[in-house]
């Protein structure tokens, strides 16, 4: 379907989440008889209530049982249905992890799970409710894809993707009402594709989620200094795009991955990953939670703390442009 | 629930269950020094017999039909009371059981394997509850009389997981739903009252809002009586007291044979107990 520049301000307005749920959601209840949506009880909160009452065959709540939820789902599952089940990031990444696990991947269910509030979303919440290692449980489970939504473009195209697709799927929704856009109208989603969002010739900065507009504005700082970026949306973490990877690793001098998420097993560790497996490729430096978690505040404290605001990131890449090694 | 209780039915099933206690005991010695996990499998023989060769509506021949009822194995370290029911219903030949401790076969491991009517991979315990109560909300959606069987072990009660999945049952108002509790008071390290205890289990149930049924495990006529008087419009949920290792006077109520090997006298020690007529 067309995309009017009216729904992009208003999915601006609402968000990742809500454009995921309360916009592309009843469309793929009308495309799909066989579709069941999951919440543990955070209907409202998903903007789900909406869906809940024109589709109460297709909607369950399961309570506060975010493990319950997991075998639930693989049951309908095997049983024929598309299911998405969904609530925050952390709760359904980690805390649901072994049900993940044995059902979802060991039986390749078609699941879709849908982490909201990913990354430090949920700031002022702290610890509990942020999601910062959903990316390295997820990747690391056989046949399990990974996405990470940039913007509410992304996200109603990563929807309407993940409809289509058989298997089991991990959605990260991070973003809040009024979220940045990376993406228009025009914007076309290509799945376990890197989006280029613009061509530079010295720094490869690479993105995911929030992280992409942050990687605009930091080449944008970089810019005025003389320090030519690319900008790079990898949106799909798994399966990883190696061909769009290895034409970054050959055309730029420095890598820069960027995630809201530890280092540790991250989008840039699977970026090093696959460059450790081939010679002559540049340095790479992880710009994400370094490997600690931080007290609560707004957003913009916690990312300052953890050095991955625009202009930190910015600081970090000039310090590195001379080569020496680089301790992340 | 239509139930066959009459003394001819009772004594083809504990004829049933007299051959696959004998498949089990080939199995666990065809295991060698590895071992087999002998207490849990020997508590749920009759159970199985019972369930294959009576209650369960299912068709070998046509493994994945829709409309049949789903097993689901929760506890399932039975493998050696599981596949020789399998050989009885004719999913599986005898000459295979003999495989499951072989590299790579079919059988070894806790497979997923509908087509040999293996609906579900356990082995992480009070996992496949919630399993079983999605699918039971899939037959309810779907307008299916199909019943959703999920055969769990005592010990693996202590997971929390499986009280959220036993209130939504309720809340769901699965009455197509039959968990199955083989009550054989162990678990690995001792009783499950010294490590963890479960109490009164019946009133537990019967507080989730389970038709609660009591029953002895290994009375055929006791266990079709208890499958007879399931209800369809609450979950169910079968009580069955059983002996760890039944069968097998050296490991019965001995929480070491939860896994152990066994040897060619007590092999025959076992046989001889149940071609005498003592076990059963």
């Amino acid at each position: 379907m067309t995309i009017t520049k009216g729904q992009i301000r208003s999915w601006s307005r609402l968000g990742q989440r809500a454009t995921f749920f309360a916009n592309a959601m009843p469309e793929i209840a009308k495309q799909n008889d066989n579709l069941m949506v999951l919440t543990a009880d955070l209907a409202q909160l998903s903007n789900l209530d909406r869906f809940s009452n024109n589709f109460p065959d297709k909607f369950l709540n399961v309570g506060i049982a975010e493990q319950n939820m997991i075998g639930i789902a693989a049951g309908l599952a095997m049983e024929g249905y598309l299911v998405y089940a969904t609530t925050y990031a952390s709760f359904i990444a980690v805390r649901d992890l072994e049900h993940v696990r044995q059902h979802l991947s060991n039986l390749h269910l078609n699941v879709k799970l849908i982490g909201t509030a990913a990354g430090v979303v949920a700031a002022r919440s702290g610890v509990a409710h942020w999601a910062s290692e959903d990316i390295t449980f997820m990747r690391a489970l056989p046949g399990m894809t990974v996405m990470s939504a940039a913007d509410s473009v992304e996200a109603y195209a990563m929807a309407q993707y993940s409809a289509k697709y058989v298997g089991p799927m991990y959605i990260r929704l991070n973003g809040v009402p009024n979220c940045p856009m990376v993406y228009d109208e025009n914007y076309v989603f290509e799945p376990e594709k890197i989006s280029i969002l613009q061509r530079g010739s010295d720094v490869a900065l690479i993105g995911t989620g929030l992280m992409v507009h942050e990687a605009l504005e930091t080449a944008k700082i970089l810019s005025e200094c003389g320090i030519s970026c690319t900008v790079a949306n990898m949106h799909t973490i798994k399966p990883i795009d190696k061909e769009t990877l290895k034409e970054l690793f050959d055309n730029h001098k420095l890598i820069v991955t960027m995630e809201e998420h530890n280092i540790i097993g991250g989008m840039g560790s699977a970026v090093a990953e696959y460059k450790a497996t081939l010679n002559n490729t540049p340095r790479q430096i992880f710009i994400g939670f370094p490997d600690s978690f931080t007290k609560a505040g707004t957003t913009q404290y916690i990312w300052e703390q953890f050095g991955i605001t625009a202009p930190q990131v910015a600081e970090t890449v000039k310090k590195n442009m001379g080569g020496e090694s680089y301790d992340r | 629930m239509c139930i066959n209780t009459s003394l001819e039915n009772v004594s083809r099933l504990k004829e049933m269950s007299i051959r696959m206690r004998k498949m089990a005991l080939d199995m666990a010695l065809s295991a060698g020094a590895k071992g087999a996990h002998i207490g849990g499998g020997f508590s749920c023989m009759e159970i199985m017999a019972v369930l294959y060769g009576e209650v369960l509506r299912v068709d070998p021949k046509d493994p994945v039909r829709p409309e049949r009822d789903r097993l689901l194995i929760s506890k399932n370290h039975c493998t050696i009371a599981h596949f020789p029911a399998l050989v009885e219903k004719g999913y599986i030949k005898e000459s295979d059981l003999s495989s499951y401790t072989v590299n790579g076969s079919r059988l070894i491991g806790y497979p997923y394997d509908p087509e040999i009517g293996l609906e579900y991979s356990g082995g992480s315990l009070g996992m496949a509850i919630s399993v079983g109560v999605g699918q039971a909300i899939s037959a309810k959606k779907k307008g299916m009389d199909y019943k959703v069987y999920v055969l769990m072990g005592d010990g693996e009660l202590n997971e929390g997981s499986i009280w959220e999945a036993f209130m939504s049952a309720r809340q769901f108002r699965l009455g197509n739903l039959v968990v199955i509790i083989d009550r054989n008071h162990l678990c690995y390290d001792g009783t499950t009252e010294d490590v963890m205890q479960l109490g009164d289990l019946c009133a537990k149930m019967s507080s989730f809002g389970f038709n609660t049924i009591n029953c002895n495990g290994h009375d055929i006529a006791d266990l079709l009586r208890a499958f007879d008087m399931t209800a369809d419009d609450v979950p169910n949920v079968i009580i069955c007291d059983t002996v760890k290792g039944k069968g097998l006077s050296f490991a019965e109520n001995r929480p070491e044979w939860h896994q152990k090997a066994i040897t060619q006298e007590q092999y025959d020690t076992a046989l001889a107990d149940l071609m005498g007529g003592k076990v059963l």
